[in-house]
């Protein structure tokens, strides 16, 4: 036989009878899934999930069921096809020894396999003070007990609703409060709500439409310290500034942190911001080099991208968890010439305050930023962010239509200021400083991240020249 | 049955919303939000609502329910 035929005879016969594990039972993990069976996978499929329900969507957890119209326990993720798998819900991988193939589980067991997705996602963030944590009424947002909990206490309704830190998911339940007639305060240490995922210009905008829905907003202020009743309920919050706020529900949303303590020991180039992947889903190792076995996908894998002079980006969107699976369960099951890469275009919505928010690109990227399209006076325009004369990235507020317009110029490194769309056109449409914060400076975690160029953190082993 | 909207692609056309109002609703002028698992009677008003939706963002399963092995 010819190596070719060699080789091909072992891509169908893995594909026929492989080993493939999945660890993460959400949307990474389930798109990836049903892609090998589309693929043609027909060998063994074992998916390992720590929460004890079969694969959920959150976005709709901080809209409609935290206002109670939708029960948490209804957003099961539609099936695209049957996955015949062998599913282990319930239960977290503890620990991968990658020498001999086998993902370990907290109940002891050791899971081999022969190809590995590793698709944990993130985590919240807790309020750092545990004992602050702790009390009845202090919130995070991630999971749908998390949801079903914060909806039952919002139902009661609570006095005032505290809600620390306005990115995405903190201004979408400051949102919910507002329809559902609570007072809310919002307390967040940098300049304006999403400034660190749009920046200061939009921020401002984004403050106004709070305040305008009756939302005690107080920027570049923090929570010093939560205290509680007797009873153990969290009844006041302390900010730094000296002042108090009364509040009997507390909602912490300060970003999130990638599950990859699990990974420990494993040789991956795992850390703060997730495990390094090549463009293909394919886990580099601690010395950055690609792992033929190990894939990542969803928001805890870290790629470089061509459109970003191949920064490594960190993305917690919900297209990036669909296409990156799609994209590694393909690269999983084929060899070289037959990859493909992962090259979306970032892209992310959110409702709140009666808008939709959409944004296409990578804001943080751009330091300029111009309007295109619409009014700002009446929130519903279009704006582009710019670096170096070239568009990178463009947020609309209620002008979705137009999303699509500005991703094919980013797509094309178009110019800019973009050409006019010829349709709504602002009378001015200067570029001015997008005013994106320091990145050094502790505020709202971007849900989008550029990492830098290093494919780990961690210290690579150098070794001296032998030849 | 369940479904899920791509809402990335969606633009707030309200089609759906015409089809299945019980289902899909507008908050404000373009933010749509929906039931993601609604009654199997609504499975016929829903498929007509996807097949109408101009950018094809509605995603409805193929499979009914869990399969064997889950526990939920
Ligand atoms: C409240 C909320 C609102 C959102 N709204 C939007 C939105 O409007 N638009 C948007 O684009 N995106 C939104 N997102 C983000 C989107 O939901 C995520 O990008 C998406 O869920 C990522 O999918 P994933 O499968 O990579 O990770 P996850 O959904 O985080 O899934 C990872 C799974 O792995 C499990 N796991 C972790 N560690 C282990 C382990 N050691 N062993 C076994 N299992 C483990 C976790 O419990 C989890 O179930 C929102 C997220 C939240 C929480
Ligand atoms: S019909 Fe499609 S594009 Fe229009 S609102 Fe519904 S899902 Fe969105």
């Amino acid at each position: 036989m010819t190596l070719r035929a060699t080789v091909a005879e072992l891509v169908r016969e893995f594909r026929a009878s492989g080993r493939i594990v999945i660890v993460g039972a959400s949307l990474a993990g389930l798109r990836a899934a049903e892609t090998l069976r589309d693929e043609g996978f027909t060998g063994s499929l074992t998916i390992i999930g720590d929460e004890p329900y079969e694969p959920y969507d959150r976005p709709p957890l901080s809209k409609q069921v935290l206002k109670g119209w939708v029960p948490a326990d209804h957003t099961k993720l539609p099936r695209m096809r049957e996955v015949d798998a062998d599913w282990r819900l319930g239960v977290a991988a503890t620990g991968l020894d990658r020498a001999t193939k086998q993902v370990r589980l907290a109940n002891g067991e050791l899971i081999p396999y022969d190809r590995l997705l590793i698709a944990t996602g993130t985590r919240a963030r807790q309020w750092p003070n545990p004992a602050e944590a702790a009390l009845h009424g202090v919130h995070t947002i991630r999971s749908r007990d998390d949801a079903a909990q914060l909806q039952k206490e919002l139902a009661e309704p609570p006095s005032r609703v505290l809600v620390i830190g306005a990115g995405f998911i903190g201004s979408e339940v400051a949102s919910v409060c507002r329809e559902l007639g609570i007072p809310v305060t919002v307390v967040e240490r940098g300049a304006a709500p999403l400034v660190g995922a749009l920046g200061g210009v939009i921020g401002e905008i984004a403050a106004q439409l709070q305040r305008d829905h009756g939302v005690d907003l107080r920027c570049g202020l923090g929570v010093s310290s939560l205290e509680g009743d007797p009873g153990g309920h969290v009844r006041r919050a302390h900010l730094s500034d000296g002042s108090a706020v009364d509040a009997d529900v507390v909602v912490a949303s300060l970003g999130s942190i990638r599950n990859v303590e699990w990974l420990e020991g494993s040789g991956l180039a795992a850390g703060f911001w997730g495990v390094g992947c090549d463009a293909g889903g394919r886990a580099f190792d601690i010395n950055g080099v690609v792992t033929d076995s190990v894939y990542v996908a969803g928001d805890v894998a870290r790629a470089p991208h061509v459109l970003y002079e191949y920064q490594f980006l960190a993305m917690e969107h919900w297209d990036n968890a669909v296409l990156g699976a799609e994209t590694a369960a393909h690269n999983m099951v084929n060899l070289e010439p037959h990859y493909r890469p992962h090259l979306l275009l970032p892209g992310f919505w959110s409702g709140q305050f009666g808008v939709n928010i959409k944004s296409v690109g990578v804001p943080p990227f751009g330091d300029e930023i111009a309007f295109t399209q619409g009014s700002v006076a009446e929130r519903r325009f279009a704006a582009a962010y710019g670096r170096r004369g070239r568009i990178v990235a463009a947020v609309t507020f209620d002008h979705g239509k137009w999303l699509e317009y500005y991703g094919k110029l980013i797509e094309q490194s178009g110019p800019f200021p973009p050409p006019p769309p010829g349709w709504d056109q602002p009378p001015d449409m200067k570029p001015m400083p997008a005013e994106f914060p320091d990145p050094r400076v502790p505020t709202a975690i971007p849900d989008v991240v550029l990492t830098g160029h290093a494919p780990s953190e961690r210290t690579a082993e150098f070794r001296p020249r032998r030849h | 049955m369940r479904i899920v909207v791509d809402l990335n692609r969606c633009q707030g056309y309200a089609q759906c919303v015409y089809l299945a109002h019980e289902v899909f609703r507008l908050n404000g002028q373009e933010a749509l939000t929906y039931e993601p698992n609604p009654d199997d009677e609504r499975r016929l008003q829903v498929e007509r609502a996807a097949v109408a939706c101009p950018v094809q963002a509605i995603v409805i399963d193929r499979v009914d329910g869990a399969e064997r092995g889950e526990t939920s």
